[in-house]
């Protein structure tokens, strides 16, 4: 090698270091104004909110026919692809099975670093390799690992900082959901609620890893909230969380949905109400201090997960300014709450409901169990799940991904806590017309559909927060894991197991514009814009795809 | 006949016939074992692999199908070992568990044990000659199209569902299969089988044996028929006939 070609690249990295500006900080109270940075995904769910509206207003319903691909992103990934990307000034931030991260130009989906995490042999999760993505504060990018653990990367050089245990993976604890930063602080929870643990979520130092509070999801004897507990079933509750959680800077409250009791199928193994387990839990960001809860579906027998994402919005609730949260349970109903106090609004089932035969004046369900071998509505992957929801704030409308029609036959079992081990207590069965027919599966895994509509189909809902009553139902052949995203263009994109990424008219529900990707699609589109163009990005199969207006 | 001889005559058939995944067990698997790897597969497997053993890309337990086992071997050191990469934990289980989730899993998830399974030599003959099966279906390249190939049945059907089909088949036939008449906006009526769907098109093979793809948007009317084309054969042949081709048909393994 001639001295010419080495000292070459050192002047091409001396041009670059004096020609980039240095990476901006993303400071907590950008965080806070997300919304008012719409070029930017700052947070999993776009914001504190969770609204998922962007205030980007240049793909409109009068040009969205003109979107074209831009830039493809293939993976070698197998298995359901459920992260949100973040943007950052021109760099999208990308996780991949099983914890990948990946930094790419935003503009041409060039990949500028990857950063390979090696999972423990240890690891274990009911539901696949999954990681649905990153937070960012200052510099550094913060993901947690399928074996339990919260590493913090560098987000310039793409190399770990610090990396630091928060759950056991071998007691089958986990985390697949993107964390959220707050002020100074780093906020995760642990998955593993088909494993007996006991759930928690907890908040570390950003600087250092340090742990600074946890709070459990499941109360220890003597703690509130341990009544509803008997012996020691509290010692294996579960009480998972594998979802993002929502923040109110003002009330300087985290909303976190929890799930499912351990074990899932079983309740009479663990008699009692089961708190915090398939709720709603409101904590204090400083300390973790448990401000209010609202149980959604006590002493479950179905598996319904509060999974699910708290939608914040200030609205006129029938002429009352009111501070609400919004949330379509995977058990079928959709509430409204007062997010300051956790008082229960209102709630309406949105799919067919029998296990429960509505909800009293404090929002507990009317339970009404069905005989043993017959049909439960909704069935075990809920009305609804993890797919993220919308709400926009022009239309006043809430959206969410549903499955209609769907049913499965709940089954128990006997179940003994061994550590590490799946501890179910039971099953289920989708409800198919034939006994053996393909039934929904947990995921799309082949290009044919051989289980038909028969079983049920999915569908975007839209539903008004006043009136409880649907706006408008757009309906798809398959079922839909899709999230949503609204635009202050009243548009509404989303896709489902077909394939098909849509734009929907958000007032109306009327497809403006679609594009057949093939792959299902399993997270949630997100949009951003780089030198003044509007970029939407979705993840459909192997590939992520984004799409802006023709040049 | 014992139920026991039931299973182990259904087992025979599976290994011996097991293009892939071939059976090694050096004996048969007891129905105690079966039972007791449906208890353990129910609780530990179900959630990824789901009740048809097909809930992961590329690996359908039911049928055999695996990315990185052949022999009851390797299928062992899957599960003890698990996959890192792929999400699969380590299961450490009893050896007594790790014998009964195989042969759960050699059995075809079929408990039943109340299902026979005859000669497939005597089941080909019938099948060709007074079953006239090939009038509707197709093997090997041979016979109509009218209904589904059955060249890999064996795979994708368990014995008891065979048997249901033969015997019951207004009530087996699956929604995915459903003949189907379609006529379209220009007046043409199309008869065929359905092989996929989605929310804005159809695809199908038509009567003429053309794959067809269409629209829903040019369809008038969309019928699909509520009961399978198929006779019964309950009265036409008897039960150890009927047990003879589902051993024909189970033996079916194309992959």
């Amino acid at each position: 090698m001639t001295l010419r070609a080495l000292t070459r690249p050192l002047i091409a990295l001396a041009i670059l270091v004096a020609a980039s500006p240095a990476l901006a900080q993303v400071t907590a109270d950008r965080l806070r104004r997300a919304s008012e940075e719409p070029q930017n995904w700052l947070t999993y769910s776009g914001g504190y909110a969770s609204q998922r509206h962007s205030l980007l207003r240049q793909v409109d319903a009068a040009n969205v026919k003109n979107l074209e691909l831009k830039w493809v992103l293939p993976n070698q990934v197998f298995g359901a692809w459920q992260a949100t990307p973040l943007v950052v000034d021109g760099v999208m931030y990308v996780t991949q099975r099983p914890n990948d991260v990946l930094a790419v130009d935003a503009k041409t989906g060039r990949v500028f670093w990857q950063y390979r995490y090696t999972v423990s042999p240890d690891a274990r999760v009911c539901c696949g390799a999954n990681n649905r993505g990153l937070a960012i504060l200052g510099s550094t990018l913060f993901m947690g690992t399928l074996d339990g653990h919260l590493v913090a990367i560098d987000a310039a050089g793409g190399r770990p900082l610090w990396n630091i245990a928060v759950g056991n993976p071998a007691l089958g604890y986990s985390i697949t959901m993107a964390p959220l930063a707050v002020k100074d602080k780093i906020l995760v929870g642990v998955g593993g609620g088909e494993y007996g643990i006991r759930g928690f979520v907890a908040a570390y130092d950003a600087a250092s890893g340090k742990e600074l509070w946890r709070t459990y999801t499941v109360p220890a004897p003597g703690e509130k909230g341990s009544e509803t507990w008997t012996g020691d079933t509290w010692k294996t509750g579960g009480g998972s969380v594998w979802l993002t959680p929502s923040y109110d800077a003002a009330l300087n409250q985290t909303y976190w949905g929890i799930g499912n009791p351990g074990p899932d199928w079983n309740a009479e193994l663990r008699p009692g109400d089961n708190l915090y387990t398939d709720s709603v839990i409101a904590l204090d960001a400083d300390t973790g201090a448990l401000k209010w809860h609202f149980q959604f579906t006590p002493n479950d027998t179905y598996d319904y997960d509060s999974v699910q994402v708290a939608v914040l919005a200030d609205i006129s609730l029938r002429g009352v300014p009111t501070k609400t949260m919004m949330w379509a349970n995977r058990n079928g109903f959709f509430y409204v709450l007062n997010r300051e106090t956790g008082a229960f609004l209102s709630g309406t089932p949105f799919v067919k409901v029998n296990w429960a035969s509505g909800l009293d004046a404090k929002g507990r369900p009317i339970a009404t169990p069905q005989p043993a071998g017959q049909p439960t509505w909704p069935g075990n992957q809920g009305g609804t799940n993890w797919y993220s929801p919308s709400f926009s704030p022009r239309t006043g409308l809430f959206y969410l991904s549903a499955w209609e029609g769907y049913a499965s036959i709940f089954r128990k079992d006997p179940a003994t806590y061994v550590p590490g081990r799946n501890f179910a207590g039971g099953g289920h069965t989708v409800v198919t017309p034939v006994p053996g027919a393909p039934g929904v599966r947990i995921g799309r895994y082949s290009p044919i559909n051989d289980w038909t509509d028969v079983v049920g189909h999915g569908a975007v809902i839209a539903i008004d927060p006043n009136t409880m009553q649907r706006k408008w139902t757009f309906s798809q052949y398959d079922v839909t894991d899709s999230g949503i995203l609204t635009t202050a263009t009243d548009l509404l994109f989303t896709g489902g197991r077909e394939g098909y990424f849509y734009a929907l008219d958000a007032k109306s529900g009327d497809v403006l514009w679609k594009a057949s990707l093939g792959g299902q699609i399993v997270n949630g589109p997100m949009t951003y814009s780089v030198d003044g163009k509007q970029y939407v990005a979705v993840i459909s199969g192997n590939s992520l795809y984004t799409f802006a207006l023709r040049d | 006949m014992g139920k026991t001889c039931l299973v182990v005559a259904a087992l025979v058939t599976i290994s011996g016939a097991g293009v892939i995944g071939q059976a090694d067990h050096g004996s048969q698997y007891t129905q105690a074992e079966i039972a007791a790897g449906y208890r353990l597969y129910t609780t530990q497997c179900v959630q990824c692999h789901g009740g048809n053993g097909d809930g992961i890309s590329g690996v359908d337990l039911r049928r055999g199908v695996f990315r990185r086992a052949t022999s009851d071997e390797d299928l062992g050191r899957v599960i003890s070992n698990g996959v890192p990469g792929a999400g699969m934990p380590p299961f450490k289980l009893e050896p007594a568990e790790l014998t009964g989730v195989i042969a759960f899993i050699r059995a075809g998830f079929d408990q039943t044990a109340s299902v026979r399974v005859g000669d497939p030599a005597r089941g080909r003959t019938l099948y060709e000659g007074r079953g006239a099966c090939a009038s509707c279906h197709r093997v090997g390249g041979r016979g109509a199209l009218t209904a589904p190939d059955l060249s890999g049945i064996g795979l994708v059907r368990t014995v008891a569902a065979l048997q249901r089909s033969l015997v019951e088949p207004a009530t087996a036939m699956v929604p995915a299969n459903r003949p189907l008449r379609i006529v379209t906006k220009s007046g043409e009526t199309v008869d065929g089988r359905r092989l996929n769907e989605d929310t804005y098109t159809v695809q199908l093979l038509d009567a003429r044996g053309r794959l067809r793809s269409l629209a829903k948007a040019d369809i008038r009317t969309l019928t699909y028929a509520s009961a399978s084309p198929m006779p019964s054969y309950s009265s036409r042949l008897t039960s150890d006939e009927i047990s003879d081709l589902v051993g024909f048909l189970t033996s079916l393994r194309e992959p």
